[in-house]
């Protein structure tokens, strides 16, 4: 168990997204002794926010990349942040991850998701995404789950979208974030591999 | 012909069909949807022009908002 604790230390980890996924995911994996995190993210944070995001009253109105590497250091000082203030798309995600072993997929929009997804099969096959999907509201314990794709995994319970009626509470967001820091550590310590013919179909 | 759709035989009357016609078909009714075909990934823009057939495993996962 030490030798495979010891190869966080020398694992990069993207988080694609500071928001509840990804505030509450990073924390997690800094926790839990991940060497290095690669985090982006264009918005501030807000008292709406805080209500699920890793985040603090005295950090309203800072930038999220900012506000997220400084509680990640003052939990972990050993710990490399490398911050993006911008918004993410295909070319942003080939630069700022090219060197992550594992991307976290960890925004709010359906349309992102598919993105970051399509954008890693074509130019990353070597990497593991690991996804959320489906995490609003509160309750049903047991819909949350994981399921894998080749290199592709999708934490969540696939179904309950955000809405006006289903807001994203803390319980249920924390939930999916800390599957989706327990599959990046399964990743890692276990040495998986991202199974072959794991690109995109091209006729 | 006979598919798999995740993890599950699946019987359906016809040749083939697009991965939008399977789709609909299968009532996947969130717009944003993680499709695999023997592994690979379709792209949304290619659900026309990609078809599956007799044999094929298909892997769908909707994409929910939310994060």
């Amino acid at each position: 168990m030490k030798s495979k604790l010891q190869k966080l230390k020398g694992t990069c980890v993207g988080i694609a997204g500071c928001g509840g996924l990804g505030s509450n995911c990073a924390m997690a994996l800094a926790r839990a002794g991940v060497g290095r995190l690669v985090i982006a993210d264009f918005d501030v944070v807000s008292a709406a926010n805080l209500d699920r995001q890793y985040y603090f009253l005295d950090q309203v109105g800072q930038k999220k990349v900012q506000a997220l590497g400084d509680n990640l250091r003052r939990v972990n000082p050993d710990i490399a942040v490398e911050a993006h203030d911008l918004r993410l798309g295909p070319d942003e995600v080939r630069r700022i991850f090219k060197d992550c072993q594992v991307i976290v997929e960890a925004f709010d929009r359906a349309d992102m998701k598919l993105m970051i997804i399509e954008t890693a099969s074509e130019h990353f096959p070597d990497k593991f995404i690991v996804a959320g999907s489906g995490l609003a509201g509160y309750g049903n314990n047991n819909d949350l789950r994981t399921r894998r794709l080749g290199s592709l995994f999708i934490c969540g319970d696939e179904t309950s979208e955000v809405t006006e009626d289903l807001p994203p509470l803390a319980p249920r967001v924390a939930a999916v974030a800390a599957l989706q820091a327990n599959q990046v550590l399964e990743i890692v310590m276990d040495d998986l591999e991202p199974a072959n013919g794991e690109d995109v179909w091209d006729e | 012909m006979k598919i798999i759709l995740n993890n599950s035989e699946v019987s359906m009357a016809g040749e083939s069909f697009s991965v939008r016609e399977l789709l609909a078909l299968m009532n996947f009714t969130f717009p944003m949807i993680v499709v695999k075909i023997n592994g690979r990934l379709v792209r949304k823009e290619d659900y026309e022009r990609v078809f599956v057939g007799d044999g094929d495993n298909v892997e769908a996962i909707h994409l929910i908002s939310g994060g």
